[in-house]
């Protein structure tokens, strides 16, 4: 796919004119509306995927369509279709406008932030999916040897490449046209290590906007490596502890407690509804003086980042607590006019099928003083977690966990025995505040997360430096 | 037609599948319309096989030169892949021969107005901050309503297709005292529009669930009985059909491999899995390859009687297929289960809590900590304290772990109240001891 114009490609694919598009956002924001966008997207997904030592499988798909939104105070409509004529626009537009029409008067909503210029984050040519299917073959190809070679005992390897092409477009009543190609790579490793009968599974993975060959330096069989570590540390897992004790989070992916804990807890719908634990909390202290968290879609080729926002707000860095104090949260365009906040570059959504949201980009915490070693050093008995799996959250009483898949026991300052896996629990507007260490060593992770709300899912980044936390409740199962 | 122009490409067998919808959703919140979306989609997916080799392709591009185009990179796809002897469409003999009518569709869907649709959400979100002052806020009411076709043909023959339709309305109160807020959550979800539960009863319940979360806390560490409510031992069921899915036998991922035939529950635990329910969430004439669906006893008295099966992992496994493959038009062809439940008990879940003298009532749990290659199990879990067989105060910020193999043979008690509020459901049920983790 060489490089293109949104704009054009939109038009040219679909014999769509300018005017027209005008014509359709005029019948949509008529009367009574506050605003209107439509928002065009064009994917092509191609997953190869590796098990038994070769590639059996490959899929390839193809999403196009548009979705017509109409705002008028806190009221969406919307209306979208996988047909992309002049016509389903149309009827879009009507179709979404019902909203509006039961409404009784107008109070225009002050439009938010003047238009910035889009970022150029990853421009990438050529574009990944353009990468011979050949190429994504032989990566897997070496990624299963380098998983089997690390131990006899690993006795199955599954490895899969997905790689995106999304090209989107964002046309708003106010009279912006912007576009943007969004290149996407994942790769992931999964092993299965047995031993006398025990059985444990190790996974990694990772991506970003970046170009295929950035895969190739020694990145990919790393990934490899550390699927077949977590599996075989596993197979000497004892039991993890349950209760209330020290837990000390390693760099890099954990950042996924900043996600759950608070990070979900601050998006601009939640607080503008006042179901969020962190409601009227802006100034007041969440977490210890040690703790500074931002949200920055900006940085480039990260899984989490975007040149502009899927409502064509360009991406920005929102520090949301500043030594311990809540400064910000993550806005839309719609939750941003309604709490007279500024928009942060925060609004997206999963496809053209659905409305736009408040989330996060990458979210991580800024590096602290200590060193990694010497946080560890200061724990006499606690866990220390390296790796996660999923977490999720409850925003209204702000409970929140997060599943370790790599633990380790902290006896006298030292890290040892490795733990089964068990879930972290905790209370979001609570546990920053009982972070009592924080590391040199912030590390963004590797690329691999994906965040759910309200049924919609978006590539997202997280980080941490190492950090020791003074009570976070275990969920293992030895008393 | 698609299977067609697949077999031009150069495909040796090939099966389509087109899938079509239309629905509408509504929102409000504290009273207010708060969003209104309706939806039109249209799919093909294609899977072909080159020899021994595949590919899965899918577009939404349904114009004939989409479809053509969509046949010529599938095989294209497919050349470029490994052969694999155990690959290709079912075998002719397991596909369905008839396809019964299963009652899926309510042409209510086709007619669902907004007004109608704002009008129910506003009624069940009424109802529920109208149950008591405590409900002082609310995350909205939806009501969403919809239908379509599902197309399937093969290059064995086979054709087949189906409507059906879905409505569900659900409530999200929140409540606050003494300056801590919960919320918690009811729904009703039905292929037709009458058989929902009224919108009152539905906010009602949200309330009542919600207001009993209020001045919820901790409780110390301790091993204990937990009692699982329907949707939270239906949430079991999920692990379990999980751990009996083809893809994660033949991959020995699963904590069930090998152990057909074997106790692995308690002896008052049956499961079936019944795609032919009339009505039902799940039900579907014949699976994602043209393969007949049947009622079957999936756990018998704890003993595992059947895996879930599509061809591919059946021909892995040296088994039959079971006639569980399930298929998005995008992707190719994955495993499960559809109608998917524990058979009742004999107690009562008065009963069963009567039956604790300090344990956990679990009402919710959060977090992704199952492992079913270990079947390990840790995650985080709300409800009620139960004291000397009464419901105390409300209990949170605690995790419950076990193992699956010793909480399936751990179910004490079932009880007698399956109601199918989803495609997998379950009675209340015990298990007798748990880690809990606490203050």
């Amino acid at each position: 796919m060489p490089a293109v114009d949104p704009t054009r490609f939109f038009l040219e694919r679909f014999g769509l004119s300018t005017t027209g598009l005008d014509r359709v956002l005029g019948t949509a924001v008529a009367r009574r509306a506050d605003f209107a966008d439509c928002y065009f997207e064009f994917r092509i997904t191609q997953t190869a995927s590796l098990e038994d030592g070769v590639v059996k499988k490959a899929t390839r798909s193809v999403r196009q369509g548009v979705g017509v939104r109409v705002l008028a105070d806190a009221q969406t409509g919307y209306a979208y279709s996988d047909e992309i004529t002049l016509e389903r626009l149309e009827l879009a537009a009507r179709t979404a406008h019902y909203i509006a029409e039961q409404r009784s008067e107008t109070a225009a909503l002050p439009v938010p932030g003047a238009p910035a210029a889009p970022h150029d984050l990853y421009a990438v040519t050529p574009a990944p999916i353009e990468t011979p299917l050949a190429d994504q073959i032989a990566l897997l190809g070496r990624l299963d040897a380098v998983a089997r070679a690390a131990d006899p005992a690993i006795t199955s390897v599954f490895a899969g490449v997905g790689i995106e092409h999304k090209v989107v477009l964002i046309a708003t009543s106010g009279g912006l046209v912007v576009g943007d190609v969004r290149p996407l790579i994942h790769l992931s490793v999964t092993c299965i290590a047995e031993r006398n009968g025990n059985r444990q599974q190790g996974s990694f993975g990772g991506g970003g906007r970046f170009a295929f060959g950035m895969l190739g330096d020694g990145r990919a069989e790393r990934f490899a490596r550390e699927a077949a570590r977590q599996a075989l540390t596993n197979l000497d897992a004892v039991p993890a502890p349950a209760g209330t004790m020290t837990v000390v989070l390693g760099p890099g992916w954990p950042g996924i407690l900043l996600h759950e804990a608070i990070g979900h807890g601050l998006e601009g719908d939640f607080n503008r509804k006042r179901t969020s634990a962190f409601t009227d909390r802006l100034g007041t202290r969440v977490a210890s003086e040690l703790c500074t968290v931002v949200d920055d879609g900006t940085i480039a080729n990260r899984r989490g980042s975007l040149n502009v926002d899927d409502e064509g707000t360009p991406t920005g860095r929102t520090v949301l607590i500043e030594n311990g104090i809540l400064r910000g949260y993550l806005q839309d365009r719609l939750n941003a006019s309604l709490m007279k906040m500024p928009v942060t570059g925060n609004g997206r959504r999963e496809s053209f099928a659905h409305i736009p949201m408040p989330r996060m980009t990458n979210t991580f915490m800024l590096s602290g003083q200590d060193a990694p070693e010497d946080i560890l050093r200061s724990v006499d008995r606690g866990l220390y977690a390296v790796s996660f799996g999923g977490g999720q959250v409850d925003i209204t009483n702000g409970k929140f966990v997060f599943s370790a898949s790599e633990a380790y026991l902290i006896e006298g300052g030292k890290v040892g025995r490795p733990v089964k896996g068990a879930t972290l629990i905790g209370n979001g507007p609570d546990v920053l505040t009982r972070i009592s260490r924080v590391g040199n060593d912030l590390a963004l992770d590797d690329g691999i997360g994906t965040c759910g709300k309200d049924g919609q899912s978006v590539p997202v980044g997280v980080g941490l430096p190492t950090v020791r936390i003074d009570g976070l409740t275990v969920g293992g199962t030895q008393a | 037609m698609l299977v067609e122009r697949a077999r031009a490409a150069g495909a040796t067998a090939a099966d389509a599948l087109v899938a079509e919808s239309d629905g509408l959703e509504v929102g409000v919140r504290m009273g207010e319309v708060e969003k209104l979306r309706r939806a039109r989609e249209r799919r093909a997916g294609l899977r072909v096989f080159v020899g021994a080799s595949t590919a899965v392709v899918s577009t939404a591009d349904l114009s004939p030169a989409g479809l053509a185009e969509l046949a010529g990179d599938a095989c294209a796809l497919a050349r470029a892949t490994a052969p694999d002897e155990h690959g290709g469409l079912p075998d002719r003999g397991d596909l369905a021969t008839d396809q019964p009518e299963l009652t899926l569709y309510d042409a209510a869907c086709e007619t669902l107005s907004p007004p109608d649709a704002l009008a129910r959400a506003r009624e069940a979100e009424a109802a529920a901050l109208a149950a008591d002052p405590a409900i002082t806020n609310s995350e909205g009411a939806e009501f969403g309503g919809g239908g379509g076709q599902v197309a399937y043909a093969s290059s064995l023959g086979f054709a087949g297709a189906f409507s059906s339709s879905t409505f569900s309305l659900s409530v999200v109160p929140v409540a606050a005292r003494d300056g801590a807020m919960q919320r918690d959550s009811w729904w009703t979800v039905d292929r037709a529009l009458a058989r929902l539960d009224a919108p009152a009863d539905v906010g009602r319940e949200a309330a009542r669930r919600t207001l009993r979360r209020l001045g919820a806390r901790r409780v110390p560490t301790c091993e204990c009985p937990v009692v699982f409510d329907p949707d939270m031992a239906a949430s079991l069921l999920r692990s379990l059909a999980g751990a009996i899915s083809g893809p994660a036998l033949y991959r020995r991922a699963s904590i069930l491999l090998g152990r057909l035939g074997e106790t692995i529950a308690a002896a008052g635990v049956t499961v079936v899995d019944d795609p032919l329910r009339p009505g039902g969430l799940a039900s579907r004439p014949f699976d994602g390859e043209g393969v007949a669906s049947k009622k079957r006893t999936i756990v018998e008295r704890g003993v595992l009687a059947s895996y879930l099966l599509d061809s591919y992992s059946a021909r892995r496994l040296g088994l039959k297929p079971t006639g569980h493959a399930a298929r998005g038009a995008g992707d190719a062809p994955t495993v499960a289960p559809t109608n998917f439940y524990l058979e009742p008990g004999p107690h009562t879940p008065a009963d069963i809590i009567k039956s604790v003298p300090r344990g956990l009532y679990l009402t919710e749990m959060i977090g992704f900590g199952v492992n079913l290659v270990t079947g390990d199990y840790s995650r985080g879990a709300a409800g009620l304290w139960i004291e000397n067989g009464e419901l105390t105060h409300a209990v949170e910020e605690v995790t419950i772990a076990g193992n699956l193999l010793d909480m399936w043979q751990g179910i004490t008690m079932v009880g007698n109240d399956l109601k199918f509020r989803g495609a997998v459901a379950a009675p209340t049920i015990k298990i007798e001891r748990l880690m809990l983790a606490g203050a």
